[in-house]
């Protein structure tokens, strides 16, 4: 019941790794020393590819799989090593939705949600009311009747997230929620989690592989690679300045910065010698995202700027714009130097004729 | 055909049916526990005990390897013990119930299995214990196939009870093999014969029936 307090975790991961036996002898390491905190009423995204490992990590908030080494805490509660009734205690206050939905075939819309409160006993006459408020808080109101085979993909994952929050939990789990949904879907589905959320202070674990998940409703993130966590952080930091080569590749896809084929097929490493231009990357953050920075360089600097590519994005409610440009490789220096004194990042990615 | 005829035809159908009814319900009571079990009690499963999946697995597969007939005669201690007679159409019903059993139980065992696995993840993840998970999810989520899987065990049992006249178990069968071949009446043996396609077809469709009406999984099928 008491959330950890001292650290303000809802969630703590403490040295955890989880292995399988091979048949014929040896191991498969899945999860390698894997620390870290999720923050009480953060939205929180691991990012990975499959088969990183982020499911498995996932699954043992809620015991679903145990880990074969360290501690995961769970308000307060050791998971890893709680077995039978106090594992469906801590079940209980950890609610999970599914790629899949895994919504019951045979029960209504409002028989599904009932489910997990009929599982803790709570005596029917308080289940209904409580279904009520649930599926009203989803927008379900004219399909409690329905059978999920007569709702969509969104409806259906509705459901899953009234049904995850019929035993009032403390943390919720996200196991790909959006992966099967189309990008609309998928935005009304994120904005429902963000309002619960902010509503009712629940912290939300999801594991994803869209960078655009993580961008609109995580606060915090973590990128899993190898079994490995390889960077973590707010979401703006790792968004804005990512480390890992791994961070790198799944911005990519999100931040619209990928070079022009036409130029990423000519870029050299080393500066040529002769005329050549300069091939950089400048991060704009916070306020000075909107600014029209760049025009009032050229101007004052009396340079050609050449925009590459670009694109102006939102990480919660801050903005953060990415630009690609190439300038004279002569006069490169002096315009990043501008840039810097001006609080933007540059990035050199290399040289074209 | 004369009346006598009529009236025996009457009751021989009434008698397969009880035997058929009685022992598809003993059978269903019997088999369903053992059906899902079965399905649940491989390594790593809900109720995991791999050797005891094994045995059991292994006594289903030598019940229903025995051929019918054999069966009859075999029991016929076990009938008597169960049954107070070894003779007639409640005697019957021993034998033909210990042939559904395993037969039930390995439909109702497939049925489970065709549950998607992400529905007893789901229930676990809210806290289920395995009853829970078996009741509320299991069952209820298998019904259709449970219930193609029970038409089909009626069907069969039908078949069956053709065979228990060997005991004096009477009923349409013994009927067909008394009068129809041993009496040469080819009109009485054509009669049960229709009457028992009559009845495999009814039973057929009645499955069928419920089947779709539980069946919830195609949209636009919202039964009652």
């Amino acid at each position: 019941m008491q959330r950890d307090i001292t650290s303000g975790a809802a969630i703590t991961f403490d040295g955890v790794g989880k292995s399988y036996p091979k048949t014929g002898g040896g191991s498969v390491t899945a999860l390698e020393g894997i620390s870290f905190e999720v923050p009480a009423g953060s939205i929180t995204g691991i990012i990975g590819r499959s088969g990183a490992g982020k499911s498995t990590l996932l699954r043992m908030v809620n015991g679903l799989e145990q880990p074969t080494a360290g501690t995961i805490t769970v308000a307060g509660r050791d998971v890893g090593r709680a077995r039978g009734a106090a594992l469906r205690e801590i079940r209980r206050e950890v609610g999970m939705i599914f790629q899949h939905f895994n919504l019951l075939s045979s029960r209504t819309v409002e028989d599904n949600v009932a489910l997990p409160m009929e599982i803790a006993g709570i005596p029917a006459a308080k289940i209904r009311p409580r279904v009520r408020d649930l599926i009203a808080r989803v927008g379900l109101e004219q399909l409690a009747g329905r059978y999920p085979a007569e709702l969509s993909g969104g409806q259906k994952q509705r459901v899953g997230i009234a049904r995850a929050l019929a035993t009032d939990p403390k943390v919720l789990l996200s196991d790909e929620a959006t992966s099967a949904l189309d990008p609309e879907t998928t935005r009304t589905v994120l904005r429902l989690l963000a309002d619960i959320n902010r509503d009712l202070g629940l912290t939300i674990l999801l594991i994803t592989h869209e960078m655009a998940v993580v961008r609109d409703i995580a606060s915090h993130v973590a990128v899993i690679e190898g079994g490995r966590i390889v960077e973590q952080g707010l979401t703006y930091d790792v968004f804005t300045a990512p480390q890992h080569p791994t961070t790198r590749s799944f911005l990519a896809g999100v931040t619209g910065v990928t070079l022009p084929r036409f130029i990423a097929d000519r870029l050299q490493t080393d500066r040529p010698a002769g005329p050549a231009r300069e091939v950089i990357r400048i991060t704009f953050l916070g306020d000075n995202a909107t600014d029209p920075l760049l025009a009032r360089m050229s101007a004052t600097l009396g340079l050609d700027v050449n925009i590459l590519a670009g694109a102006i994005e939102e990480i919660g409610p801050r903005p953060f714009g990415n630009l690609l440009v190439s300038i004279d490789a002569a006069r490169a220096a002096e315009a990043r130097a501008y840039l810097e004194s001006h609080q933007q990042r540059t990035e050199v990615l290399g040289y074209v004729l | 055909m004369s009346s006598n005829l009529i009236n025996l035809l009457i009751s021989a159908t009434w008698q397969t049916l009880y035997m058929v009814f009685l022992s598809t319900l003993i059978g269903a009571l019997i088999g369903l526990p053992i059906g899902v079990f079965l399905a649940c009690s491989r390594r790593g499963e809900l109720l995991s005990a791999p050797a005891v999946n094994k045995v059991l697995g292994i006594v289903v597969n030598a019940t229903r390897s025995i051929p019918f007939i054999i069966l009859v005669v075999a029991i016929i201690p076990f009938t008597r013990l169960i049954a107070g007679t070894s003779i007639g159409t409640t005697a019957a019903i021993v034998p033909l119930t210990i042939a559904a059993v395993p037969f039930i139980a390995r439909l109702i065992e497939n049925a489970i299995r065709e549950v998607d696995a992400g529905l007893i993840e789901a229930a676990r993840s809210m806290g289920a214990t395995p009853l829970q998970i078996i009741r509320k999810v299991l069952i209820p989520e298998a019904l259709p196939g449970i219930t193609l899987g029970l038409t089909l065990a009626v069907v069969s049992l039908i078949g069956y009870s053709a065979m228990v006249g060997a005991v004096g178990g009477e009923g349409l069968g013994d009927l067909g093999i008394r009068y129809g071949y041993q009496r040469f009446m080819p009109d009485v043996m054509a009669v049960v014969v229709v009457i028992l396609i009559v009845l495999v077809q009814l039973v057929q469709t009645i499955g069928e029936w419920i089947a779709r009406r539980v069946d919830k999984r195609a949209p636009g099928n919202r039964g009652a």
